[in-house]
């Protein structure tokens, strides 16, 4: 097999059956965008005429849709999503085949695709995130062809740039008006933002809204706008508010997890960042909350106002706003019930798609205003790349979905993780599967000490004054083998069961069949 | 002098707790074989507390083992543990000079030649403990310290704990005091609200004002806070280096007595300002003071 080996060093086949020809990845900045946007069909609505439809069965015959077509959908119902599932039993009930769910992230929720990929109604998937028994059915190669996974930013470039060329968006909202109005922020199935649904709606060929509370028009908030919705369906119920609601709001009470946020707090400090204009992001975990529960403390202690807290949004992010720590929330997920209420109610708190939090190829994603991103990772290697795609068996168990973004648009990236996971120690020579680049990576925070890219001799130095535990990642490294010895590689198969796409769109590594 | 200000119990039956116990920089860490543990899971705990003091790295914390009350399983636990060299034993509910002196055979008698002696605190949480503390602190020349318990203490007076601690006022200044009159140091009971972080910083403050050199803690949390009242303040290390240079200068010039802003500088005052100063460097907070 021809072979081309990427900047990070990983060895790929120059094409892969069932995905095309490689581009690979030559670094996180390396390859700009050479292509115009996608276009999508114009189409018109004459007055008079109607977008409401009684069922979803009508709408893929209206459409109508056809074998080897690309659904899309948003994950914002999470874990209480019901459209998914609704859409493809529509699909396998009519017969349709070969179609790609293009779903922003997968949940347990999400385990009747198995089926469908096993009956023929599915035989691809392009996705940023994916967790439960698809993510399980991924990794024993269930699926006929690779896998697409892809960042949140690189997910939106796509649609933009044509590469992941949608069919039908359907997307489940929580509130619509009959004539295909959205917002997330209203109905039993409230999600706050649609963040994710933007850029589907802005560039497929047809979208459907399907929801369980229609209210009369117009609505507004407007999340996503009439001018590009061809129908709306009204079903009984669109998800289960109890798996919508994710995230936590309270921080770990695990003492590693407090030291490792502690002393990212004081990483933060002491990299002067702890200052009047400040922005920050974090993820919704127990973990990374405590990470920002110790930032917000010397915020108020030095009296500080931020610019701006960016990405998934959680109950605490929108208290640090109510208190002024912050003066904006751009908010394009939110985990929780306080952030519903306040993208509804705060002008302070900005709804915003994908594209405009994290896609590589355009103008100006939010993550390039970025000071500070905390994120998480499974793995990390001496060369800082960061898995957070396979788990220690090799099994796909998350995605990047942000992570890459967020690590490639902030002054300083932040990687958190326990040095040892059980008994498993974190840091490797070669991570199993790579999914952001170290190069984007700034310093590892573990509760045995921090290491700093070497990349990033300045940041070392502010350190060492600050009187942080800098280590070198071998350092670590060692220290974390001394304790628990060198674990065995991991064997996989020869099958290539995914595709992990940086957010350029160029491969940084693929994930092999688990044995 | 061994820095105690924190003294973080873990748990002995909690592998995730005993492997990580070094990364709190507490100035030592207790393994617990007593409360943490329940009386069937204590043999299992002896092994775990044995292995982890045998293969783990704490760091610069100091290792000690809290051992069972000697009607219970003390004897087995000082056996099985003072050959894997801990640096000492809390010894809890010591009530007479003569438990301690009982602990201290034992111990004697289960050290391997060759190994450096393993010290002994007591830890005094009943009526009679406290009221025996400076015969127990002087009860052995292992006894580098006297901690106190508060919460079997207020429990045996059949007094409300609160958390101004209004009913162990008396018992903890005895500990302090019987701990400075055997010339040994001693330890402050544990805040046990850990959410609560301004009582723990009034508590502690509280603690060092009265004259415990430490304070017993329950959470990994609580380490940064207590540190921070003990650590000598930046006018202390300042205070006491203009002792220590008015001092150098009487000496030079043959007076006997020096003075500083008016007031006589005597012994107890120099014993002070040489303590902070000994901190200070030991912490890294002043390089070299310059006298």
């Amino acid at each position: 097999m021809n072979q081309v080996t990427n900047a990070i060093g990983r060895d790929l086949p120059v094409s892969i059956e069932g995905y095309g020809q490689v581009r690979p990845f030559v670094g996180a900045f390396a390859t700009a965008p050479d292509m115009l946007r996608q276009a999508p069909k114009v189409k018109r609505i004459l007055p008079g005429e109607q977008k409401l439809v009684n069922d979803i069965e009508t709408v893929f015959k209206k459409i109508p849709v056809t074998d080897g077509m690309t659904l899309s959908f948003h994950h914002h119902l999470r874990n209480g999503d019901g459209v998914v599932n609704m859409v493809l039993a529509v699909a396998a009930k009519l017969g349709v085949k070969n179609l790609t769910v293009a779903l922003s992230s997968v949940f347990p929720v999400h385990a009747p695709i198995v089926e469908h990929v096993k009956n023929g109604v599915v035989t691809g998937l392009d996705t940023n995130y994916m967790s439960g028994s698809v993510a399980q059915a991924v990794s024993q190669g269930v699926f006929p062809r690779p896998v697409v996974l892809r960042t949140h930013g690189g997910r939106a470039r796509a649609i933009e740039c044509g590469q992941l060329k949608i069919d039908v968006a359907f997307i489940a909202a929580p509130a619509a008006d009959d004539y295909g109005n959205l917002n997330g922020v209203e109905g039993p199935a409230a999600c706050g933002s649609l963040g994710y649904a933007i850029p589907d709606a802005q560039y497929a060929d047809h979208v459907v809204a399907v929801t369980d509370h229609l209210v009369p028009y117009p609505l507004s908030p407007i999340s996503i706008p009439q001018t590009r919705v061809d129908y709306v369906v009204k079903v009984d119920c669109i998800g289960d508010p109890k798996g919508i609601v994710s995230g936590t709001t309270k921080i770990t009470r695990d003492p590693v997890g407090l030291k490792i946020a502690e002393t990212t707090a004081k990483v933060i400090k002491a990299a002067g960042m702890i200052k009047d204009e400040f922005s920050f992001q974090t993820g919704a975990g127990g973990a990374s909350l405590a990470a920002a529960y110790y930032v917000r403390q010397m915020m108020e202690e030095a009296g500080v106002t931020g610019s701006f807290a960016l990405g998934g949004i959680t109950g605490y992010m929108v208290e640090m706003l109510e208190a002024g720590l912050f003066r904006k929330l751009i908010d394009v997920q939110g985990f929780d019930l306080d952030a519903v209420r306040s993208l509804a109610g705060n002008s302070n708190h900005l709804e915003v798609g994908a594209d405009y939090y994290a896609s590589p190829f355009n103008l100006g994603a939010a993550v390039n205003k970025l000071d500070v991103v905390v994120l998480g990772a499974t793995e990390i290697d001496t060369g800082f790349n960061v898995n957070v795609v396979t788990g220690s068996d090799g099994v796909v168990m998350g995605g990047s979905g942000g992570h890459s973004d967020a690590a490639a648009g902030a002054k300083m990236t932040i990687v958190v993780a326990n040095l040892l996971r059980g008994r498993l120690p974190i840091i490797k020579d070669k991570v199993l599967t790579a999914t952001t680049p170290g190069e984007t990576v700034d310093v590892l925070v573990t509760e045995r000490g921090i290491a700093v890219n070497p990349l990033r001799a300045d940041l070392y130095e502010k350190f060492k004054a600050a009187g942080l535990p800098v280590k070198s990642v071998e350092e670590l490294k060692e220290l974390a083998e001394k304790i628990a010895g060198e674990p065995e590689n991991i064997s996989s198969g020869e099958k290539i069961v995914a595709v992990v796409e940086y957010r350029d769109g160029t491969v940084i590594d693929v994930v092999r069949q688990a044995k | 002098m061994d820095l105690r200000r924190t003294m973080l119990f873990m748990p002995g039956n909690n592998p995730g707790m005993l492997q990580n116990g070094g990364v709190f920089g507490a100035d030592a860490i207790i393994l617990d074989l007593e409360d943490a543990v329940a009386p069937k899971e204590k043999d299992a705990a002896r092994l775990l507390v044995a292995q982890s003091l045998k293969t783990v790295d704490y760091g610069t914390s100091e290792k000690i083992v809290r051992i069972n009350p000697l009607d219970t399983f003390a004897r087995k636990d000082i056996e099985d543990i003072v050959p894997c060299k801990p640096d000492a034993l809390l010894v809890p509910k010591v009530e007479s000079p003569e438990d301690i002196q009982e602990v201290a055979r034992l111990v004697a008698a289960a050290e391997k030649s060759g190994q450096a002696p393993v010290k002994l605190i007591a830890l005094l949480e009943t009526p009679c403990g406290i009221a025996e503390a400076y015969r127990i602190a002087k009860a052995d020349k292992r006894v580098v310290a006297l901690a106190f318990g508060a919460e079997d203490y207020t429990a045996s007076l059949g007094a409300k704990r609160t958390k101004e601690g209004t009913e162990i006022f008396s018992a903890r200044t005895i500990v302090v005091n019987s701990a400075a009159a055997a010339g040994i140091q001693s330890i402050d009971t544990p805040f046990t609200d850990v959410n609560d972080r301004e009582g723990l910083i009034a508590d502690t403050q509280l603690a060092k004002q009265l004259g415990f050199k430490g304070k017993l803690s329950i959470n990994p949390r609580q380490i940064d806070e207590i540190h921070n009242v003990f650590n000598p303040t930046e006018q202390d290390i300042n205070w006491a280096g203009r002792v220590i240079k008015a001092i150098r200068k009487a000496e030079a010039e043959g007076s006997g007595v020096a003075s500083l802003d008016g007031k006589m500088v005597d012994a107890p005052i120099v014993a002070r300002a040489e303590r902070i100063l000994f901190l200070a460097r030991l912490l890294g907070l002043a390089e070299e003071v310059v006298l």
